[in-house]
């Protein structure tokens, strides 16, 4: 049966302005793919906070969140030792098995979900291509990490003051891939799915209420009928997706 | 050992604990937490006649202590429910539950309301007249006493089992739509549903969801929903199932004092999915210590 589990904060520092790195410990079993998320429990606030899941392994949680609203703010006060409710394992995460040179498009506080797909596709010997798109070189977090991993990375920036001029989608063109994994605000999902030369899987975001099906706080219309972001997604393919 | 069995309308619950109508899907999605047999009953998501999207997103939005939520019945269409739902809740519940029903005309109401009442697995029906998030239906029928009425005949007329109408706050004297409920034959009501309220999104300065308004639930509204119950109870002899903003064993209790027979549980379900479980696991302590042992007895307890 599925539960809330206690993580204990190990670490939560700062990468850029109001983007943060948050480790955890407990116990992360129920989380299968990367691209499922997390809902937490925070004082005095009623809701969860839905964060995606930057990586983990069976007793560890890693979360990059940026300062957005009351509750990140609040997870971005807090300290090691604190201990955090979490619903994990939460979402279908993407289905990566089956590509052999995967392109990975990430926009701002979308490239968490990223990292722990192209952790798992460099693992198991994927050719992997990565996109790393923000606005400016102050906001560009976890590109070292990603080229740690063996990735091949490209950064754009909106300004240009790093990387390439312009928005996540532009280098495509020159890009082979078989299949594309994308996560982002929605203006760049929809750059990508218009500049794609393959099949690939989006990653949406909804306001939510449960985070596990129940409320249908935040159905969308697919091509495949409605879906519930928390539950039947976040992931949507890109053949299903009605724009 | 304290009893924690309820009737409602000659269905025996064994405790009074059920998840409200729109926080518990068709059930089964629960089951993944925790067995869930172990409710007293399940109010299922509202049912309309035809199958609805429901509103646009965002249909969620944060408050103090509780949340709003505009979902507008989003629900497959009777059909669907008979075909595909309500079987799939009997792998994994086997007692009855509360057919929690909505609509657009008087006809829509009746309809499916009759479609259901064959269904075995349907103890009591839940006539939704107070949803706050439709247009052209919903929570009009319950703002106004005749229009409540004729709800109620209409759905009698073509049904054998209890009906429970679940009523609007969104109104000036609650008891009167309850009194011209039980004259027009309903076996019982159920109460509150949300209220209505808004937030507005101080960079966009647009009302957060997109429906504008929405309904507000949990702990927020639970004086406001004893006190409704407190007033019905003095109002009408017909049972009445208490909800709004319960999230503990003691909840429960209080509720039942303002003159409630079982309880709902809604909000509570979507920020802990074992919050069903985890009250009716501390009913019978909370029991034992307010001195209680069968919890019939304090139904109106505090009149």
């Amino acid at each position: 049966m599925k539960k809330e589990r206690t993580f204990g904060i190990v670490k939560n520092t700062a990468l850029t302005r109001d983007v943060f790195e948050m480790v955890l410990t407990g116990d992360s079993g129920e989380i299968t793919r990367p691209g499922q998320f997390v809902n937490i429990s925070l004082p005095e606030l009623y809701l969860r906070r839905p964060i995606s899941v930057c990586d983990w392994t069976e007793n560890t949680l890693t979360l990059v969140y940026k300062v957005v609203g009351k509750g990140t703010d609040l997870m971005s006060r807090m300290e090691p030792g604190e201990k955090l409710g979490i619903l994990t394992g939460l979402g279908n995460g993407y289905k990566w098995e089956d590509t052999e040179k995967p392109l990975l498009i990430g926009g701002g506080v979308g490239v968490p979900p990223l990292y722990g797909l192209a952790k798992r596709l460099t693992d198991a010997g994927k050719d992997v291509t990565v996109i790393l798109g923000f606005n400016t070189a102050g906001e560009v977090f976890y590109k070292d990490e990603f080229e740690k991993l063996g990735a091949g990375v490209i950064v754009t920036t909106v300004d240009g003051s790093m990387g390439i001029k312009g928005f996540a989608a532009a280098p495509m063109a020159d890009i082979e891939y078989d299949h594309y994994f994308c996560c982002g605000p929605m203006p760049m999902l929809k750059a990508v799915w218009s500049a794609a030369k393959s099949p690939g899987q989006l990653s949406f975001e909804e306001r939510m209420g449960c985070g596990f099906g129940a409320c249908m706080g935040c159905t969308v219309k697919t091509k495949n009928g409605n879906k519930r972001i928390c539950k039947d997604g976040p992931v949507l393919d890109s053949e299903e997706i009605l724009w | 050992m304290v009893n924690t069995k309820v009737t409602l309308s000659g269905m025996t619950l064994d405790n009074p604990v059920i998840p409200a109508s729109g926080t518990f899907g068709f059930g089964y999605e629960f089951a993944d937490w925790y067995d869930i047999n172990c409710l007293g009953s399940i109010s299922i998501k509202g049912t309309t006649k035809d199958p609805r999207f429901g509103n646009p997103t965002p249909r969620i939005a944060e408050t103090a202590s509780g949340m709003l939520n505009a979902v507008g019945l989003q629900n497959p269409g009777v059909e669907a429910v008979i075909n595909t739902e309500l079987p799939k809740l009997a792998e994994v519940y086997k007692k009855p539950v509360v057919a929690n029903v909505s609509g657009f005309a008087i006809e829509d109401y009746a309809y499916t309301c009759e479609r259901l009442n064959d269904q075995p697995q349907v103890g009591i029906f839940e006539v939704n007249i107070s949803c706050p998030n439709v247009h052209g239906g919903g929570m009009s029928f319950g703002t106004d006493p005749k229009l409540a009425a004729e709800v109620t005949r209409a759905v009698k007329k073509v049904t054998t089992k209890p009906v429970y109408i679940k009523l609007s706050p969104n109104v000036t004297d609650i008891g009167e739509i309850a009194a011209a409920c039980e004259d027009a034959g309903a076996d019982g009501v159920s109460l509150i549903n949300t209220l209505m309220g808004m937030r507005i999104d101080l960079k966009t300065r647009k009302p957060v969801l997109a429906n504008k308004t929405g309904g507000l639930s949990g702990p927020a509204i639970l004086p406001v929903a004893l006190s409704m119950v407190y007033k019905v109870y003095d109002r009408v002899k017909i049972p009445i199932i208490g909800m709004g903003g319960i999230s503990s064993a003691e909840d429960v209790i209080e509720m039942m004092l303002a003159g409630a027979a079982a309880v709902e549980v809604g909000a509570a379900n979507l920020v802990d999915p074992m919050a069903c479980k985890r009250i009716i696991d501390g009913l019978p302590a909370s029991m034992e210590k307010y001195g209680i042992d069968n919890l019939t007895d304090i139904i109106g307890g505090a009149h």
